[in-house]
């Protein structure tokens, strides 16, 4: 009977469908997952794009907000199907003590511009045991000027005074960067927000002071989200991703301004999924997004500066306006100096229990 | 009964419709008498539910006047009306025990919890069913439910009760018990009782008077005699027991008996409604007053008939002929002959008195009530 | 054939898709071989150990050993992430110490160099933990799961105020749960007596009203909670339109428990309605006028005999509608914002983000038990064998 020849190959079929392992795949492809909005565009634009047309592989692209746990299901199951990640630094770090992902290929990085090898033209500490540092990009907060015409915001302790600037406040939805603004308006040097971090009283004292706005905080959780929140006019201001907001002054004239005071700087990372599916495309692309050449395109469309030494100096123009870079970029002296950096290390050992601790304070 | 009576309940040209086109009650005129028993019987869909649902206050009539008591009472919610009514389904509440069913009505009134159980347990025991306070209505039986539904009704005392059909749901048997039943425990408590059927059985066992409903008019109101020997109109002399009925026209009046012409042959008859020559009447006549083969001369009426068919019924036979032309002519004999006596087929003689046949008013679209 | 054949695929269905996983689930509340697999050795060790001094010199050897294997096999993380779970801050040292350990050549006494790399290793609290992540089986979850801990003495403490998490959001769901089922009983229940004595064609037609919801997308009728609800909404465009409220002065009436309320609300009504309309279709109107004819005020009526009919309806709802909103997950956590979040959003989290499956069952098994618990008070007090389920 065909009936009964058909229904095993119908099963078959499906189940090649259902694990993606279609025999029928046409291009090679790789999926890279990066951090969605105007972010994702300019990486397309600066990176993507080129590669598809050098090397003839697909990327598919999809969007994330962080953390480990898509990529710890995926390969604790057996069942990866992400093969690039865009990360942030902590969780590159810890997702490589997990063995989430691929040990780093020193070979495949691509020499700087002046040619010195790639592991002296990182800036130091950019390059993890699986990961390679491809932005600087910081967490800032903005705010709507039309919301504040006369006394304006200017320093992170006013993001926490509700007196002065009355209105709700955006936050990202993790203790993470919102600890340290906490601290630093509290009046905490810069150079001691971590030591009073790894204390009781230091973490009572941050939790504390955002008590004093919690009722006034809308939290978001896609980095796309905070332009939106503050051109809706749900909130006066917000803390976001520099370029976020750059993309949106300059291609959107949104009224928006950026506090470089108390700005948390902090590098991306470029990793391969441990099992990746397709080891060799994703092997390629991450060779040609970590050159010069790419990192620096990525700053004609966002204001996020490359981790190469060699790359700092390439800095030009908004492609789109004309718009000069240099002083949007984080890493510029003169906002760079107001800030800090963002400490990797100390939250990738402490990210469970201040996750824990977050949720519980959210509670109260 | 027969003293100088008291209306209790009257209606006055009441009329219902409920979307404003089809009427279902016109023009009602009826009184009730204090203590009386009246009978709203008809056929279903005769206007008799809706004539009780508005006395109960749970319809509306569309135009016309219900008094109760001399009171208009167009405005008095049912709550207020203080009448008790039993309801086809009896509508005990299934959750609460028979105690506490009867009880609702007394608790509702705030009265007190001690005359509140005395009040119970008189209701009970005039419904004879002592010592089952305690139980749930889906643990009676179809009498007892009915036994309570009637005790529901009458333990907060009202003059006026309201019964819908109330023993419809019980087989025969129990429904001649509980027709006793019901004109008993009426009897003793001398309330007035509005009842509704369209058992013409129940309605002549039970009633005082019995009102005839059709179409939502009133046919004819009398006592049960009444009704079944001096009906009035074709349709309660149909309604009420058998007849036969025999269509023609009047040929003459001599006091009080009319010559009517019926396929060609004259029948001389009753008058019971006023009638003039030329006018088209029907003549009734029971078929138990039928003789069939009588000495010749002993009855007024005496025709040829033809038998068309014989069914035995134990106690008598029914007999079907055709008289005057008129087919379905029925003549009931008692068994005393024994059957064969007169078989199918047979042409005989049949006869009855000058007064057993009734001129009466024939059905028509323009018939009027009262 | 017998009956039992005929229900033998739906039975292995269910064992399958939902007995199986729930008891695996509930094993893994109380079972995780992990750390044990991991240090077998140094574990074996512990055992003998006396708890009140620091351990010998042949424990750290054979802990480092371990650990630098389970490195290697890229296991070390998760080690360090479950006992991290046992005391908050030992991630750290095992991480750091491993780091600083490897390349590095064997120490002359591996004790006095990790004590030396940090404290903590001296300490006996930690070894105790390092101790307990190594049970195979243990009610730590459970413990967690109700905001307690074990002492490093052996006694079972409650957690510091400021990591108390489930109790607090357990008393909220049950609160919050306890509301939408009475916000659903008393919306559902008017429109339920509506829809049970209307005419047949309009009560389909409103049986319809109440169904649709009910087969749109649960997604598609949050986003329109969303679309009205929000600061920048529909309701706040109109009220500020209106001039009821200032334009600054708009009410945050989603991302919070408001919204988290009114969308649950929403989405469980006909879970409320359906039962109650099952059981008013029964009860005739002639009960109302029966009452009223005995003298009863509409509210007498009602109450005395309406409302007792409707009873067993109302339980069936409420019972479907309190462990529905109980167990519910996907509204609070698009619409509940910060306070708006209920347990089963943090039985996610723990499935989903910190992959603490032991303590996502734990909750989980909590509960169960809870709604268990409740359905035997139920079935005590109203009996369900009375209740209509539609």
């Amino acid at each position: 009977m065909t009936l009964h020849r058909s229904i095993p190959a119908a099963f078959l079929l499906l189940a090649t469908a259902l694990t993606g392992l279609t025999p029928f795949a046409l291009a090679e492809s790789v999926t890279v997952v990066s951090w969605g909005g105007s972010y994702a565009r300019a990486c397309e634009k600066a990176f993507h794009e080129p590669f598809t047309a050098e090397t003839g592989i697909e990327i598919r692209l999809e969007d994330y907000n962080g953390g480990l746990a898509q990529i710890r299901a995926q390969v604790e199951t057996g069942n990866v199907h992400w093969d690039v990640v865009d990360m942030e630094m902590a969780d590159a770090v810890r997702g490589c003590d997990e063995g989430l992902l691929e040990p780093l290929d020193l070979g495949a990085l691509a020499p700087g511009a002046d040619g010195k090898p790639a592991e002296e033209d990182f800036y130091p500490g950019s390059l993890t045991e699986c990961g390679v540092g491809t932005l600087f990009y910081s967490t800032i907060y903005a705010y709507n000027l039309e919301r504040f015409p006369g006394n304006r915001p200017s320093t992170i302790a006013d993001f926490f005074d509700l007196e002065k600037f009355p209105g709700r406040r955006g936050m990202r939805r993790t203790p993470q960067v919102n600890m340290e603004f906490a601290l630093m308006a509290d009046g905490v040097p810069l150079d001691q927000v971590y030591a009073a971090l790894r204390t009781q009283e230091g973490l009572d004292r941050a939790f504390r002071k955002l008590d004093t706005i919690k009722d006034h905080i809308v939290w978001w959780e896609a980095g796309a989200q905070p332009p939106q929140m503050l051109a809706d006019g749900e909130v006066t201001m917000s803390t976001a991703y520099n370029g976020r907001i750059f993309n949106a002054q300059v291609l959107e004239n949104q009224p928006f301004v950026i506090v470089w005071d108390g700005q948390l700087l902090d590098t991306g990372q470029l990793v391969i999924v441990a099992g990746s599916p397709n080891l060799e495309a994703a092997r390629k692309f991450f060779s040609f997004s970590t050159t010069v050449r790419s990192l620096v395109a990525v700053g004609r469309y966002i204001s996020y500066s490359p981790a190469r030494q060699s790359g700092t100096a390439l800095i030009s123009t908004h492609l789109e306006t004309g718009v000069d870079m240099k002083p949007h970029m984080p890493t510029t002296p003169e906002n760079a100096a107001r800030g800090l950096q963002y400490d990797w290390e100390w939250w990738s050992d402490h990210i469970d229990e201040m996750n824990l601790r977050f949720i519980a304070w959210l509670l109260r | 009964m027969d003293s100088p009576q008291k209306v209790h309940v009257e209606f006055e040209g009441v009329s219902k419709s409920y979307d404003g086109r089809t009427v279902v009650v016109r023009d009602l005129d009826l009184a009730v008498y204090e203590g009386e028993f009246l009978t709203l019987l008809g056929p279903s869909g005769s206007g008799k539910t809706t004539c009780l649902m508005m006395l109960a206050g749970f319809q509306t009539p569309t135009s016309g006047t219900i008094r109760i008591g001399g009171r208009a009472v167009d405005d008095l919610p049912p709550r207020k009306r203080d009448i008790g009514v039993v309801f086809q389904n009896y509508a005990l509440f299934p959750h609460m025990t028979v105690g506490e069913n009867l009880s609702f009505p007394l608790e509702v009134r705030g009265m007190e919890p001690r005359q509140i159980r005395e009040r119970v347990r008189g209701a009970l025991e005039l419904v004879r069913l002592e010592g089952l306070e305690g139980r749930r209505p889906g643990e009676l039986s179809g009498g007892q439910q009915q036994r309570v539904a009637i005790a529901r009704a009458l333990v907060f005392e009202p003059a006026l009760v309201l019964m819908d059909e109330p023993l419809g749901a019980l087989d025969r048997r129990l429904r001649e018990e509980m027709q006793y039943e019901v004109r008993r425990i009426q009897r003793r408590l001398g309330v007035t009782v509005v009842y509704v059927t369209h058992d013409q059985q129940e309605a002549m066992a039970m009633s005082d008077r019995v009102a005839v409903f059709q179409r939502g008019r009133i046919e004819q109101v009398a006592p049960p005699e009444a009704l079944y020997e001096e009906p009035q109109r074709e349709f309660v002399a149909r309604f009420i027991g058998d007849n036969n009925l025999l269509r023609g026209k009047v040929v003459g009046v001599e006091g009080d008996f009319c010559r009517v012409e019926v396929g060609g042959q004259i029948v001389t008859a009753f008058r019971v409604v006023p009638c003039e020559v030329g006018d088209p009447v029907s003549v009734a006549i029971r078929p138990e007053r039928v003789a069939v083969a009588p000495e010749p001369g002993l009855y007024g009426n005496e025709f040829d008939a033809g038998i068309d068919d014989i069914t035995f019924l134990g106690d008598h036979l029914r007999l079907r002929m055709t008289v005057c032309d008129t087919p379905d002519f029925i003549a009931k004999i008692p068994n005393i002959v024994g059957h064969g006596a007169v078989l199918e087929g047979d042409r005989v003689r049949v006869g009855w008195t000058l007064t057993d046949g009734r001129v009466l008013e024939p059905d028509g679209p323009e018939t009027g009530s009262k | 054939m017998r009956p039992a054949v005929l229900v033998l695929p739906l039975a292995a269905f269910i064992a399958v898709t939902f007995v199986a996983p729930l008891l695996v689930m509930l094993g893994r509340s109380v079972h995780d071989p992990m750390v044990a697999d991991a240090l077998p050795e140094t574990l074996g060790l512990l055992r003998s150990w006396d708890g009140e001094r620091t351990p010998p010199e042949a424990v750290f050897e054979t802990m480092a050993r371990e650990l630098l294997k389970a490195r290697r096999e890229k296991s070390l993380g998760r080690i360090a992430t479950r006992v991290n779970r046992v005391q908050a801050g030992l991630r750290s040292v095992l991480m750091k110490s491993v780091r600083r350990l490897r390349g590095a050549h064997p120490p002359d006494s591996w004790r006095e160099a990790m004590i030396a790399l940090d404290p903590k290793w001296g300490q006996t609290r930690t070894w105790h933990a390092i101790r307990r992540a190594g049970e195979r089986f243990t009610l730590r979850h459970y413990l967690h799961a109700l905001d307690l801990d074990q002492a490093p003495g052996g006694g079972i403490i409650r957690q510091p105020p400021d990591l108390r998490i489930y109790l607090p959001l357990l008393r909220r769901t049950l609160a919050v749960s306890l509301g939408i089922t009475l916000l659903c009983l008393l919306l559902g229940y008017p429109i339920a007596y509506l829809i049970a004595n209307a005419p047949p064609h309009r009560a389909n037609l409103l049986l319809l009203l109440v169904l649709v919801p009910f087969w749109t997308s649960l997604l598609v009728r949050t986003t329109s909670w969303i679309v009205l609800l929000q600061t920048q909404g529909v309701i706040n465009d109109l009220l500020a339109a209106v001039g009821l409220i200032a334009d600054d002065q708009r009410i945050s009436m989603i991302y919070n428990m408001t919204g988290t309320v009114v969308a649950m609300t929403h989405v469980l009504l006909p879970f409320m309605v359906l039962p109650l309309f099952s059981v008013m279709r029964t009860i005739p109107p002639l009960y109302m006028s029966a009452a009223a004819s005995l003298g009863a005020s509409f509210l007498q009526a009602f109450r005395r005999v309406y409302w007792p009919q409707t009873l067993p309806g109302v339980a069936a709802g409420s019972l479907l509608v309190f462990i529905l909103a109980i167990g519910y997950y996907i509204t609070p956590a698009l619409v509940g914002g910060q306070s708006g979040q209920l347990i089963s959003n943090m039985v996610a989290y723990h499935m989903q983000q910190s992959l603490n499956w032991g303590l996502a069952a734990a909750l989980g098994g909590v509960l169960l038990g809870g709604v268990f618990l409740l359905y035997l008070v139920f079935n005590r007090l109203v009996g369900v064998d009375r209740m209509r389920l539609g």
